[in-house]
C-alpha cells in the first residue's frame, strides 16, 4: 500500500505536534478557517498519497528555484518528500535512463491518479526539435504524461501564458501548456516565478482535497490570484490621496509614495505578492522601491515598458501609446474642423452655399 | 418707409417659421446629462491616466486620486444608466427617438442622402436637403461613434471597474469577459479604454463644430432644437 502524507513527515522526523501546526497554518494559508485544519490532518494521515510528475520545458528553472525556498519548512518538507521519491529532473536523484525509467513506471503504475505539474512550455516549430529531453522533443513527452494524469498545474508564466519564449517574435513558437494538452483540468500558477508559498498552497490543496481549487476565468487558483498587487498593496494610500513618485531619486521616492506614475503594473497584476510576499514574507519589488512588472500577467513583456503608466499599443505598427494617436487624430481633425469652418464663412459670405434668405425687394 | 420694411419683415418671417416638435423631453434632458457626464468622465478618465503633481502633507490628510476616482465612477454610471434609459426612450419615445439605434442601411434612397449630406459638406452642393430628425449622415455619425461608442466603453470601463470591486462582483461578472477577450492583461483594456477617450474628444468637436454649423447654414434649427424640442425650418 502507498504511505501516506503523514507516513512520510513521521518518517522524516516529523512530530505530530508540528504536523497539526502545518494543518493549521495551511488551512489559514488556503482561506479556509481553522474547522478545515482537522479536515486536512485527516486527509494527510488517512489518504494514499497522490504521485507529482514534474516536467520541464522550455524554460529558466525559476519555478523550481521558488518552490524549493518555501518559507514554511514544513510545507518544503511535505511536498519535497513526495516529488523528490517520484519525478522532478533537476531535483531528484536518478539521472539518465534510470530517471526515464521511473517516469514511465509512475505513469504506469498511477495511470489516470497522479498530477502533472509542468514548468515551462514546448516549443511546436520545426516539430517541437527546439526542446529536446532524453532524445525526444518535449511536446511529446508533455503530451504523453498529461493523457494519464488526474489534473495539470501550469507553473509559472511560461507554462501558463509563454512568458519569454513566446515574446514577440517568437522564434521557436513556444506555446503555453493548455493550448497542447486538452480534456484535462489544468490549474494556471503564473508569475516569474510563482510566490512559493502560493506553489505549495496550491499542491496541498489538490492533494488533501483531491480536487483542483476554484479557479476565474483564465483558469488561475481565485484563493491567490482574485486581487490585484494594487487592491492590497501598503503603498495605496498614497495612490488614494495623489501621492506619486516621479523620478526614481526623488523625495517621493524615498517617503516611499505610490510608483503608479513609474509604471507600476500593480494596478493591473493579480497576484499575492503584496500578501504573501517573497522570502519568507521579506519584502516584494514595490516594497523595496521598484513597480511591479506585471510578471504573472499574460505577455507582460509585449505590453509595453514596464515604467510607462499609458503603455504603448503596438496594433498601430509604430511605438506609440494612446495619447500620443488620440492627441494626434484630435489635433488632425480639430485642424480640419477650423478649416472647414473658415471655407463655409467664406462660401457663405460669397453666397455661393447655405439657403437663400430673401432679400428686400425679392418677392 | 419703416410700414413698408415691417410688412417686407412679417411676410418674410411668414415664410420662415415653421416648426415641428421633434425631440420630447426625456430625450433633452439625457442628452444634456449625458453631455456633463461625459465632460466629466473624460477629465477624470485624463487624469487617471495621467495624474495631478504629488500632494504635499500625509496620505491621511489626502484622498485627490480618490475624489477623481470617485467622480469618474459616478459619472460613469449617470452615463451608463442614462444610456439604459435612452434605450427605453428608443422603443417608447416618438420615432425620432429610435434614429441613433437602427440604421436603414437596407434603403439605398437613405444612401443616396448620406452621400448628397456629404457633398453638402464638401461645398459641391449648393443648398441641404431638410430634415426632421437628423439629418442621414448625422445619423450614421451618430451610430457610429455614439451608438457605438458609448456601447464600447461602457464594456471596457465596467470591465476595468469590475476589478477593483474585485471578483464575483456584478460588474465582474458582467463585464469581465472583456479582459479575456483581449488577452488576459487588463494593461491592455486600460489603453483600448484610454484610446476611447480621444474617440469622444473628436466626435464631441465634430459634433459640436456641426451642429453649430447647421444652426447657421442648413434650412432648420438644430441647437435651440436640443432646448426646446422645436425643430424650426427656415424657408
Amino acid at each position: 500500500m502507498t504511505e501516506t502524507f503523514y507516513d512520510v513527515l513521521r518518517r522524516q522526523g516529523i512530530s505530530r505536534r508540528s504536523f497539526l501546526k502545518f494543518c493549521s497554518l495551511t488551512a489559514t494559508s488556503l482561506g479556509l478557517g481553522s474547522a478545515y485544519a482537522p479536515k486536512i490532518a485527516h486527509a494527510m494521515e488517512t489518504k494514499p498519497r497522490t504521485p507529482v510528475i514534474w516536467l520541464e520545458g522550455l524554460e529558466c528553472t525559476c519555478c523550481s528555484e521558488s518552490f524549493i525556498r518555501s518559507a514554511h519548512p514544513l510545507t518544503k518538507d511535505v511536498v519535497l518528500s513526495m516529488l523528490s521519491l517520484d519525478y522532478h529532473v533537476t531535483l531528484m536523484a536518478a539521472a539518465g535512463h534510470q530517471a526515464e525509467k521511473q517516469l514511465e513506471e509512475i505513469k504506469k503504475k498511477y495511470k489516470g491518479n497522479y498530477i502533472l505539474a509542468v514548468e515551462g512550455n514546448p516549443p511546436l516549430n520545426e516539430d517541437g526539435m527546439f526542446c529536446i529531453e532524453g532524445g525526444r522533443p518535449f511536446v511529446e513527452i508533455l503530451k504523453e504524461t498529461a493523457a494519464d494524469a488526474k489534473a495539470v498545474i501550469a507553473w509559472g508564466a511560461c507554462a501558463s501564458w509563454g512568458c519569454v519564449q513566446a515574446a514577440k517574435p517568437n522564434p521557436t513558437r513556444a506555446t503555453p501548456i493548455d493550448k497542447v494538452i486538452s480534456g484535462k483540468p489544468i490549474v494556471k500558477v503564473p508569475g516569474c516565478p510563482p510566490i512559493a508559498e502560493v506553489m505549495t498552497g496550491v499542491v496541498t490543496y489538490m492533494l488533501t482535497f483531491d480536487r483542483i481549487p476554484e479557479l476565474d476565468r483564465q483558469g488561475r487558483p481565485k484563493m491567490f490570484y482574485g486581487q490585484r498587487i494594487h487592491d492590497k498593496c501598503y503603498r495605496r494610500p498614497h495612490f488614494d490621496a495623489g501621492q506619486f513618485v516621479e523620478h526614481w531619486d526623488d523625495d517621493a521616492a524615498r517617503k516611499g509614495y505610490c510608483l503608479y506614475k513609474m509604471g507600476c503594473k500593480g494596478p493591473t497584476t493579480y497576484n499575492a505578492c503584496s500578501t504573501v510576499r517573497w522570502n519568507d514574507g521579506v519584502s516584494f519589488p514595490i516594497q523595496s522601491g521598484h513597480g511591479c512588472i506585471g510578471c504573472s500577467e499574460d505577455g507582460f513583456w509585449d505590453k509595453g515598458s514596464f515604467y510607462d503608466r499609458v503603455t504603448d499599443i503596438k496594433q498601430f505598427g509604430v511605438e506609440a501609446n494612446a495619447d500620443k494617436v488620440g492627441g494626434t487624430a484630435a489635433a488632425v481633425v480639430g485642424g480640419a474642423v477650423v478649416a472647414h469652418a473658415a471655407v463655409s464663412a467664406l462660401a457663405r459670405a460669397r453666397n455661393q452655399t447655405g439657403i437663400d434668405v430673401p432679400k428686400e425687394g425679392d418677392k | 418707409m419703416l410700414a413698408q420694411q415691417d410688412a417686407f419683415e412679417s411676410e418674410r418671417q411668414a415664410r420662415l417659421v415653421k416648426a415641428i416638435y421633434v425631440y420630447e423631453a426625456p430625450l433633452r434632458l439625457w442628452h444634456w446629462v449625458n453631455a456633463l457626464a461625459i465632460t466629466v468622465l473624460a477629465i477624470t478618465g485624463y487624469l487617471i491616466a495621467s495624474p495631478l503633481p504629488s500632494q504635499p502633507g500625509e496620505a491621511s490628510e489626502n484622498f485627490l486620486m480618490g475624489y477623481i476616482r470617485f467622480a469618474h465612477f459616478s459619472a460613469a454610471y449617470v452615463f451608463a444608466i442614462g444610456f439604459l434609459g435612452r434605450i427605453y426612450w428608443a422603443f417608447v419615445g416618438n420615432r425620432h427617438a429610435r434614429q441613433i439605434f437602427i440604421l436603414p442601411v437596407w434603403d439605398s434612397n437613405w444612401w443616396s442622402e448620406v452621400f448628397y449630406e456629404l457633398r453638402w459638406y464638401l461645398f459641391m452642393v449648393k443648398e441641404p436637403k431638410k430634415y426632421v430628425g437628423h439629418n442621414p449622415l448625422a445619423q450614421l455619425m451618430m451610430f457610429l461613434f455614439f451608438t457605438i461608442g458609448a456601447v464600447y466603453m461602457i464594456c471596457t470601463g465596467f470591465a476595468l471597474y469590475g476589478e477593483g470591486l474585485g471578483l464575483g462582483s456584478w460588474a465582474s461578472n458582467l463585464f469581465g469577459w472583456v479582459i479575456s477577450a483581449v488577452g488576459g492583461n487588463s494593461q491592455q483594456v486600460h489603453s483600448w479604454h484610454h484610446m476611447g477617450l480621444w474617440v469622444t474628444l473628436i466626435f464631441v468637436i465634430v459634433h459640436i463644430y456641426a451642429a453649430i454649423r447647421e444652426d447657421i447654414m442648413s434650412r432648420q434649427s438644430l441647437i435651440s432644437t436640443m432646448i426646446s424640442g422645436w425643430r424650426m425650418f427656415k424657408d
